[in-house]
Parts: structure tokens; sequence; C-alpha cells
């Protein structure tokens, strides 16, 4: 009986615990969201614990939403997350179903290729440089295309197509097909998991997009969301010139840092399984 | 016998046709899958080589107008990197970079392998599964998020915790804007966001571990801490070293993004690394040669780093994965 009650103890102890570690997740978050529906005098007046606002106010969003630069900077982001996931999806996916292909001649050159650029990269000047050359600086295309394939997800995806079956390549070449239709009508819906896990791993990144844009782009209507919510809050931590004559209250503040932030916070208990399963295929290649 | 000699000379240049030739079928034979590399190699080659190439500027007097094959080379060949050393920034930039990262190295380290071994120990399987969304989550928001967050907790005069200090009477404590709070900062918010991130290949190693271990514990009357002192640490110490030493290989990285967004210019003596240093020199400031050259530096001693830890972790690590 002693058994039963030490481990009851311990249970309740990883309980607690685990309990407290969520709490620690989400708490400052409830606090951002409440802040920011609290109207700004009860903000100021009360001066302290605002979990659950008395009255709830949605004119900071209202404000931003229409005096800001927010909702320019929202669509840049949503054009760069969509036409930019699209772009890694379809570079990267051709970039590793070569690779995956263990007879192709050249195939552990090609792979050197990618996997090198993981060790060493040649800096941010001379990139900004090469960026520069393009012709690609202020431009929605600076933030795309630098950045069009990560050496990580090709590695990712190159490991989900070796594990196709063989034969399943052999009965379609036998049926005449040529490889870009095999890629396109049988290895491309046979990889929706690992096309899911990819696809999310750009749309975050762009979603959060930040140093490219303060690298190559200075043209203000081409900021994405990030930037200008930084700007924001910024404001009060340091003398800035202001973002449109405009300046943010702390309601304010807190309504910028959810709407850049609400998109993920929507759709992530819906995706987030498929992380993890990327995240462990990523790291069983090493 | 002249006819022989004449018919290897004449062999020895078919030879060599016909092995181009074979050659040439090969490519043939596999030119879908070449076409398919095209865009991603001519992605590489842009975006990745080049830059790599362009790495010699650090060697020249770099003149936007002549580009980086027409500026003339730098004399001596080590100007740009002895003018970073002989500067007061050489040891401020290298003491920040490799304490900020060595701090988050050493301070990140247990608290997902704890979350791991508590996640392992619920039973509930509702709650576990709610602990674990709720504890990624914070890796998908960005700096941005988090600087918000942090402004909410923490700053001077609107901060919760501030207003809980003068309420109780104390005073008001610049957390963000002050060098004695600031690395305490980075780390704690990286902590942040990465715990239950973190604790996601600690659990898959535990998943690994033999049941019948437990098993044959239990039935020789161990209590829950001592199966996760002497089986599951030790079911997981491989991969605990291995990512020790993976990480150690990134010592150079102490995460442009987080210190850049984060930092302002009261705290630039204890956060800029020699990345924001880059940044700030190059782009900001139009010193592109001494920008580049204390790039290099950077990359090349990554680049070593890199290899030694993954040498180290194939060795050490072997037969985990």
């Amino acid at each position: 009986m002693v058994k039963g009650l030490e481990d009851r103890v311990f249970n309740s102890i990883v309980y607690l615990i685990l309990a407290l570690a969520g709490l620690c997740a989400v708490f400052p978050l409830m606090y951002v969201v409440s802040v920011s529906i609290t109207p700004f005098a009860e903000v100021l007046k009360n001066g302290g614990f605002i979990l659950l606002p008395k009255s709830i106010t949605f004119d900071a969003y209202r404000k931003l939403l229409t005096e800001s630069g927010i909702p320019r900077a929202f669509w840049v982001t949503v054009f760069i997350t969509v036409v930019g996931t699209a772009v890694n999806l379809v570079l990267t996916t051709l970039m590793a179903y070569p690779l995956s292909r263990k007879k192709l001649p050249g195939r552990s050159f090609f792979l050197l290729l990618v996997v090198f650029t993981m060790l060493f990269s040649g800096g941010i000047i001379p990139t900004y440089l090469i960026v520069k050359a393009m012709g690609l600086l202020d431009s929605v295309w600076a933030m795309i295309l630098p950045g069009a394939i990560w050496s990580f997800n090709v590695l990712i995806m190159k490991s989900f197509f070796e594990q196709l079956p063989e034969e399943l390549f052999e009965s379609a070449r036998m049926d005449g097909a040529g490889e870009f239709r095999i890629l396109w009508q049988i290895v491309s819906p046979l990889s929706l998991p690992v096309m899911m896990t990819v696809g999310l791993f750009y749309m975050v990144g762009h979603w959060n997009e930040f140093f490219q844009a303060i690298m190559y782009v200075t043209d203000r209507t081409l900021f994405p969301l990030q930037v200008i919510v930084r700007e924001i809050l910024m404001l009060t931590q340091q003398p800035l010139e202001t973002v449109e004559n405009m300046t943010p209250t702390e309601t304010m503040q807190m309504a910028s840092v959810m709407l850049a932030s609400l998109p993920i916070i929507i759709v992530y208990p819906f995706i987030q399984k498929h992380f993890t399963k990327g995240m462990l295929l990523g790291s069983i290649k090493g | 016998m002249k006819q022989t000699s004449l018919t290897a000379a004449a062999a020895a240049p078919s030879a060599r046709a016909s092995r181009l030739r074979e050659i040439g079928r090969t490519v043939w034979q596999f030119r879908a899958f070449y076409a398919m590399l095209l865009p991603g190699v001519i992605y590489y080659v842009i975006f990745r080589y080049i830059p790599m190439y362009g790495v010699i500027i650090a060697f020249k007097d770099f003149n936007m107008m002549e580009g980086i094959v027409g500026s003339s080379w730098a004399d001596p060949w080590y100007k740009h990197f002895q003018a970073f050393y002989e500067s007061p920034y050489f040891s401020q930039l290298l003491t920040n970079t490799l304490l900020i990262s060595f701090y988050k190295l050493i301070f990140g380290m247990f608290p997902p392998i704890l979350m791991a071994l508590l996640l392992n120990e619920c039973r509930v399987r509702w709650f576990k599964s709610l602990i674990q969304t709720l504890t990624y989550m914070p890796h998908f928001l960005s700096w941005v998020i988090i600087l918000g967050i942090l402004i909410a907790l923490f700053s001077q005069n609107s901060g919760i915790v501030n207003r809980w200090i003068v309420e109780a009477g104390g005073q008001s404590i610049p957390f963000l804007t002050s060098t004695d709070y600031f690395r305490s900062i980075l780390v704690g918010s990286e902590i942040w966001q990465n715990i239950g991130w973190g604790a996601i290949i600690y659990l898959a190693a535990i998943a690994g571990i033999d049941p019948t271990l437990y098993e044959a514990a239990r039935v020789d009357g161990a209590s829950r801490l001592n199966m996760i002192w002497h089986i599951t640490l030790p079911g997981i110490r491989s991969v605990i070293v291995m990512l020790l030493i993976l990480k150690l290989g990134h010592i150079m990285d102490a995460g442009f993004d987080q210190i850049y967004i984060l930092y302002n210019i009261q705290v630039y003596p204890v956060a800029d690394i020699l990345d924001t240093w880059v940044f700030r020199t190059g782009l900001q400031q139009l010193n592109f040669s001494l920008a580049s050259a204390v790039g290099l530096f950077k990359s090349a001693i990554g680049l070593a780093l890199v290899l030694i830890s993954n040498r180290l972790a194939r060795r050490w690590g072997e037969g985990i994965w």
C-alpha cells in the first residue's frame, strides 16, 4: 500500500509540473489577447492584472485595420506566403525526386551540392550583392527567391521518396509513363504527408518573414507584417520616427501582435501532428 | 605486325569515342531527371555558390562601381581581417557570440529532457497531448510576436511584472533595456520558445527503449523514480550526447533574428553578435569588405566546428538511429 501512495504522490507531481508548463506556454498569449481587447482607459487604470477583461472593445483592431500600414503589410505577407510556398514546394520536389533515385549518375555530386550549403555560406554581404545584381532589391521576389529551397527540406523529402517501393516506378515505366508523369501522377499523390510537412515548414517561415525583408526591402509599401509589427512595438521602447503619424497605445501594440500571430494560432491545432512527423523524419536522417 | 599496330592505333580513339558515346547515352537515358534538377541547380548556383565565390571581396577593397570582380585587391590581402582583429569590436563580438550561444546551450539543454521525461510518465492520454500541443506552439511564433509578449510582460512602464513590482512597493526594472538582464531575456525566451519542440526528439528516443526492461524493474520492486534514473535516462543518454555535440558545432550561431528583433541600442554591449554587427556595418554603413571579412571569419570557424562535431557525433552516437 505504501507503493500505491508513493505512486499517487509521484503522479500528482508529474501532472502539476506539466500543467504549470502548459500554463506558462499559453498564459503570455492570453494576456496579450486580453490587453488587446480591453479599453485602453481600463488598462491604464487597472495597472496590472487583466486576464479576463471586464468590458470588451475591438477599437484597437479597428484603428489598426483602418489607420495603419497593417492591412497592406498583411496582403504582402499573404502573397509571399502563398506564392512563396508554391515556389518552394515545386522546386524542392523537383530537386528531391531525382536525388532519391539511387541509379542516377552523378547523384552524389548533386547531393554534395545541396548538403555543402548547410555547412558553409558566403554570408550576408555577398548574398546581398547577388540579390542586388539580380535586380531583386525592393520587390516581393527578394523575399521569395533567395530562400526558394531549404536544403534540410530537400533531405526530408528525399528520404520519404526513397521509402516508396521500387516496383511502383517499374510498373509505371512499363506502362510507358515518363518520369515527369510518374512524379506528377504517382509519386505526388502518395507523398501527401511529406508535402504537407515540408509545405508547413515553408509556410510558417514565410508568414514569419523578417530577415530577408529588412535585408532586401527598403520600400515601406512592401514590408511584410512582422516588420511593421516590430516597428509598432519598438515605438514605446525607444523614440523612433512615427509609423505614419500614429502613436500606438499599448492595446494597439498587443492587437498588432495578435493580428500577426492569429493565422498561425488558428491553424496550428489542426496541423500540429504534421510538424511532429516532419521533425522526426528530418532527425532520423541526421 | 604492321597491321595489328595500325588497328590498335585506330582502336584507341574509337575506344575513347565509344566511352563518350556511352556516357552520352546514360545521360540521355536519365535526361528527365537532369531536367528536373536544372531549376534547383540554377537556384543553388546563383543564390548559394556565387555568394561563396563573392567572399573574395573580403580580400578586396570593394567598390560598388567596379563590382566583385573589378575591385582592386586589398594590400596586404589580410587588411580587413587585421582591421577587425585590431578593432575594439573583436573581443566584444566574439565574447557576446560565444557567451550567448553557450548559455543557450547549457540552460536550454535540460528543460526539454525534463519535459520529455514528464510527458512520458503522464498516463492520461488527452492530458499528455494537450500539454504537448500547448508547449510546441511557441516554436511557430515569430520573434516579433515574442517581442510583443516580452513587452507585455516586462516593459518598464506597462509590463505586468513591473506593475506587480511597483504595487509591491519596489522600483520598476528596465528588463528589456538594461545590460544586466538582456542575456537572461534572450536565453529565457529561447527556452520558452523551444522547450516543447526540443522534447519531441527525446520522446522518440524514449519510445525506442525496450519495454521489457521496465517490466523486469517493476518485478524487482523499482519505484518510478528508480526506473527514470536507471532505465530511461541511460536509454536516451546517447541521444543527449549526440545532440549536445551537434549543437556545439553551431556555437557561432547565436541567433540573428532573435537578437536583431529583441535588442536596442542600450544593450549593444552585451547583445551585439558577429551576425548583427556584420549586418549593421555592411548594409547600413556600406562597409562591405570589412563586413565580408568578419562574415567569412565566422563562416570558416563555423564550418570547422560543424565538421568536427559531426565526426564526433558519428563516433560517439553510433547505432542510435
